[in-house]
This record gives structure tokens, C-alpha cells and sequence, in this order.
């Protein structure tokens, strides 16, 4: 079952098409990931996707739905969140407060509720930090919970990041390159944590670099290059693409005689 | 700090404020007058800290005061209004318009939101004086009658400002506004909406990314923020009984935010002492009155410099603090 349809995407820059007519499915419960080398419109495809960008043209429809060019926080109210790359987190707030804060959908109490302090208002913070604090646990970073976020070292920033994407209740996860900049030790603990999200019943969508991380944890791969799909399948079937082999090393005829 | 302890030196100032200021200036309604003054000084001022809160600079918060000055004047003397309707009137009909402007506005971000609030003064001082009809144009509107009693059920609730000590009944009133506003903005602070005005002041992009409505809020924002100028501007109407295209100038505008510079962004109460200190200390030091700009100018480089957190942040006393980030969002377990 596809719980997201994206259908002929295109997104241009004055004269140059970033993405350009890239259609594929995320379905229900698997990990996707996006790959491409350099410049190839990952990230812009993945602004797309969460919205952050509105397409030229093209259709994404998440749950039946047409979300095309929706405001992100609406978007974010269905259930597509996103995470963001490196460090954006609130840097001065504690770890366990970006995931209380991170909360927000959950709100069942109006902010004049939360002005007031009315009942419901109180119940709902006690939630938002027992699942707050569940999270953290989840993904590893409850003995730092206390730290403040800007002086938390690189691999827990990046859990916290997506510690504060599942506050956010999604149905489908946008990782934007998880692994980026980890050694191998960080990326296995990494790889176990969106294992993890995945077994929550949570669709994964994450767009990366890593190649062998990818490899490993995909179930299956979308490759861009230069904008466009060339490429689509199980891990092992992209091992023995052409098209794939032939955009990451060039073709051969164009090396020269080493 | 425990809660009764935060509430008892609550307490404890206001009483200090409404009973020990009177005593001190008693028979010297010249500086009754100037606490008068920086006590409405200091709720517009809050308006402005709270644009600070969420990441904009606001240096025009002079038109709103000024447009909620005509609004109270007009209500009150064309309209025949109470005083006491004619103020929450201002203070939306500023609000209104603060709205207005802000769904534009506070798409822009940094320098180019604080470039246009800056000449938004400029613009509401050159209709004030064109619109002619409405306002009066550069003669202002005069002989503004102070305000009436107030008597709900046959019982007077407050009486008639013609009739009482003039001076010690603007006290009150502006009292009783500075005491409103700042235990609601404590209020707001210490809530959600705080919690999430500060997601805002760090990173929009991040807060919009879990479901947060970044524009909404903003505006929710300068909503507050220009009531609170509108409000001040109609107590100035009924303290001064007169107003002019000129009663709220740029200079004013950037006063503001300078006195939350001088607080403290990061202290609820931050707006409030910066103004008393700068305001109250100007007045008393009369000689330097012609070089007050100059000194200010000053004043904000070495604080900017040297004292970027503001004066709260010399000793920080952790009650009046907005911003605790090693405390957690719903109360501490440790």
C-alpha cells in the first residue's frame, strides 16, 4: 500500500530544473531511501516533499490526499515531518524542552487554555514530557536530557533532531542524511535507530550519502541524477544498475585509459 | 525559588509600589508625575520586548501608541465616550491595525522588519497631520475632559478623576496597568506560548516543521504588542488631556526598544526596569536633558557592548527570570 504518491515532481530555478518530472511511491511501513551524487536534487527534492518548497509542477499525494504546495505546519498536521541537517535544533533550550516543545500538535488545550493553566492545559504538559522523556530514552540520549541542546556532542544532536521529529507523531519520517558526517560506530548506532522508528509502525523516507549505510538499511532506493530518476529497486538490484554504476564512476569510455 | 516565595515578592513590590511611591512623592506631583509616566512607559515597552521575544525588532511601536492615543481622543471627546470605554477601544482599534500591517510585515525578517517599523512612526506623525478631518491635523486634539467616574450596579467603582487628587488617581491607574500587563506577560511567558515564542525567536523553519503555525503566532504576537501601545496611548490622552501628530515621535519609538536593551531581552521584567532606570533617571538629572540622545546613544553601544544581556543579567536574580534553559518545560523533577 502507498502511503505516499509523488507524480512527475518538477521544481525549476530560473532555467534550470532541480528535480524534473521524478514520480515514484513511498509505501506503507518501509524505509525508502533517495540517493544521488552531488547536486543530483536530493535536498531539493526532499524540501519538496515536506514542503518547505512549493513544486513548479508535478502531484504529491500523501494518504489519498493531494498535499501539493501546503503550508509546512499543515503538512506537519497530517503527519509528513521532516528533520533537518546538522545542528538545527533550539540550541538554547535543554534537550528534554526541544522534545516537550516539539510537542505541539498534541495540544489538545487552546493557548488561552495554556495561558489560564486550565486542567486540560496541565494534563497535557504532564504528556507531552512523560512521552518526551520516552522518546529520549528511545533513541539513546536520556543521560543527556538535562544538557543544554548547543552543547551536546554531534551524534546526539542528530538524534535529538529526529527525537523532536517523532514528538511530532508522523506517520511518515523525512531523514534528511542521517548519517552525514559519522564515523562507522556512530552510523551503526544511527542505522539501529531508524530501525527502531520503522518498527514503531512509522514509514521512513530519508534522502543520503552513506552509500553503505543505505545499502544496508533500505528497502528500497530511488536514484536521482541531475534531477531526474534513473533509477529505482532493491538494494541489490541498484548494486547492478548500469545507469546507477554508470553516474556515480562515469562512463567508462570517458576515463582516460587508466 | 518556590512559588510562594516568587508570589510574595510579588506582593511584597506591588504593595511597595502602590503604597510606599505615593508616600515618598507625597506633595511632589512632579515626581508623581514621572512615575506616572514611566509606569505606562513600561507596558508599551513590554509590547516591544515581546517582539524581541520572538526574534523581531520592533522600532515602531510609537505609531500604535500614537494611533491608540487618536482613538481614545476621538472616542472620547467627538464620540462622547467614557474614558473607560474609549481605553480597551483604543487599545483594539491599535491592535486592529497593528494586525493589518503585521500579516505583511512579519513576513520579513532581521534588518528589513526593523527598517520598516522604523519609518512606520514617521508615517503615522504625517497622517496625524494630513487627515485633518479625523484628527485635527497639526493642531491636535485639546481640552480632552480627564476621565468621568465609573459605576457598575449604581456603585461607583472609580471616581470621577475631576473630583479626586488628579495626580494620585493617574498613579493608580497607571498602576494597576503596569500590574495587569506584566503578570500577564509573566503569564504568557511561563506558558506554552512562551515555550513556543521562544521556538520562534531560535528557529522558525524547525518550529514550523512539527506543526507549529509560525504566522499565526507572529501575528498572536504584535496582536499583544500593539494593544499594549494603543492602551498606553489613551492613558497619555487622558494624562495630558491634549494630543498631537508629535506626542509620539521616532525618537520615542526607538526609546522603547533601547529600554528593553537596557533590561534585558531574556527578563520578563527586563522592559520595566530598563525604562524606570533610563526614564526616571533622565528626569532626575535635568541639566543633561539636551544631551539626553546623545547619551543614549552612548549608552546603547556600551550595553551592547559590555552588557549584552542587559542590567537583569548583572546579578541574576533567577525570580525575575523569563528564560531558565537548564529548567524543564513542565516543572522541575531533579
Amino acid at each position: 500500500m502507498a502511503i505516499m504518491e509523488v507524480f512527475n515532481l518538477t521544481k525549476r530555478f530560473g532555467g534550470l530544473a532541480a528535480v524534473n518530472n521524478v514520480s515514484f511511491e513511498v509505501r506503507e511501513g518501509e524505509i525508502l531511501s533517495v540517493i544521488g551524487p552531488n547536486g543530483a536534487g536530493k535536498s531539493t527534492l526532499f524540501k519538496l516533499i515536506s514542503s518547505f518548497l512549493p513544486a513548479t509542477s508535478g502531484k504529491i499525494v500523501f494518504q489519498g490526499e493531494n498535499i501539493t504546495s501546503q503550508k509546512p505546519h499543515t503538512v506537519a498536521r497530517k503527519g509528513v515531518i521532516r528533520t533537518f541537517q546538522e545542528t538545527t535544533i533550539f540550541r538554547d533550550m535543554t534537550v528534554l524542552d526541544n522534545v516537550v516543545v516539539a510537542h505541539h500538535l498534541h495540544s489538545r488545550a487552546s493557548l488561552a487554555g495554556f495561558f489560564f493553566g486550565t486542567r486540560i492545559a496541565r494534563e497535557d504538559e504532564a504528556a507531552f514530557r512523560r512521552s518526551a522523556e520516552e522518546i529520549i530514552d528511545f533513541l539513546g540520549i536520556g543521560p543527556m536530557k538535562r544538557e543544554l541542546a548547543k552543547n551536546l556532542p554531534h551524534g546526539y544532536l542528530r538524534a535529538l533532531g529526529i527525537a523532536m521529529g517523532m514528538a511530532a507523531d508522523p506517520k511518515i519520517l523525512l531523514l534528511d542524511e542521517p548519517f552525514a558526517g559519522m564515523n562507522a560506530e556512530e552510523t551503526d548506532t544511527a542505522l539501529g535507530m531508524v530501525r527502531g522508528i520503522r518498527g514503531r509502525g512509522i514509514t521512513v523516507l530519508l534522502v543520503e550519502h552513506d552509500m553503505p549505510a543505505v545499502m544496508k538499511i533500505s528497502d528500497r532506493i530511488v536514484v536521482l541524477n541531475f534531477g531526474e530518476k534513473i533509477a529505482e529497486g532493491k538494494p541489490a538490484e541498484i548494486q547492478e544498475n548500469e545507469a546507477v554504476i554508470e553516474a556515480y564512476l562515469g562512463r567508462e569510455d570517458e576515463e582516460l585509459g587508466i | 525559588m518556590t512559588r510562594n516565595r516568587k508570589m510574595m515578592i510579588a506582593v511584597a513590590a506591588v504593595l511597595f509600589y502602590v503604597v510606599g511611591v505615593p508616600w515618598l512623592c507625597a506633595g511632589r506631583n512632579y515626581y508623581l508625575g514621572v512615575v506616572t509616566t514611566a509606569s505606562v512607559l513600561a507596558v508599551i515597552c513590554a509590547g516591544v520586548w515581546l517582539i524581541f521575544y520572538i526574534g523581531r525588532i520592533n522600532i515602531g511601536q510609537g505609531a500604535f501608541a500614537l494611533a491608540g492615543g487618536y482613538a481614545a481622543a476621538i472616542a472620547v471627546s467627538k464620540w462622547g465616550l467614557s474614558f473607560w470605554i474609549a481605553m480597551p477601544f483604543a487599545g483594539l482599534a491599535s491592535m486592529a491595525i497593528g494586525i493589518l500591517i503585521g500579516l505583511p510585515l512579519l513576513r520579513l525578517k532581521g534588518v528589513y522588519f526593523s527598517m520598516i517599523t522604523l519609518s512606520l512612526t514617521e508615517t503615522a506623525r504625517l497622517a496625524a497631520q494630513s487627515l485633518k478631518s479625523i484628527t485635527n491635523g497639526p493642531n491636535g486634539i485639546l481640552n480632552i475632559p480627564l476621565p468621568r467616574d465609573l459605576s457598575i450596579f449604581g456603585i461607583t467603582v472609580i471616581p470621577d478623576f475631576a473630583t479626586v487628587d488628579k495626580h494620585l488617581a493617574l498613579f493608580y491607574l497607571g498602576a494597576v496597568l503596569l500590574v495587569v500587563t506584566y503578570a500577564a506577560l509573566y503569564r504568557i511567558v511561563n506558558s506554552r506560548l512562551g515555550w513556543l515564542f521562544r521556538s520562534l525567536q531560535q528557529n522558525e523553519d524547525l518550529a514550523s516543521s512539527f506543526g507549529v503555525n509560525v504566522p499565526m503566532l507572529r501575528v498572536i504576537a504584535f496582536a499583544i504588542c500593539t494593544f499594549l501601545a494603543g492602551v498606553g496611548g489613551a492613558f497619555f490622552v487622558a494624562m495630558q488631556q491634549s494630543i498631537y501628530p508629535a506626542t509620539f515621535a521616532v525618537q520615542d519609538s526607538t526609546y522603547f526598544m533601547l529600554y528593553c536593551f537596557i533590561g534585558g531581552l531574556s527578563f520578563v521584567f527586563g522592559p520595566l526596569i530598563g525604562t524606570f532606570i533610563l526614564y526616571m533617571g533622565f528626569e532626575v538629572l535635568q541639566g543633561f536633558k539636551e544631551y539626553q540622545p546623545l547619551l543614549y546613544a552612548l549608552l546603547m553601544i556600551g550595553v551592547m557592548l559590555w552588557l549584552p544581556n542587559g542590567l537583569l543579567s548583572l546579578r541574576p536574580p533567577k525570580f525575575l527570570s523569563a528564560k531558565m534553559p537548564s529548567r524543564p518545560a513542565s516543572g522541575g523533577d531533579v
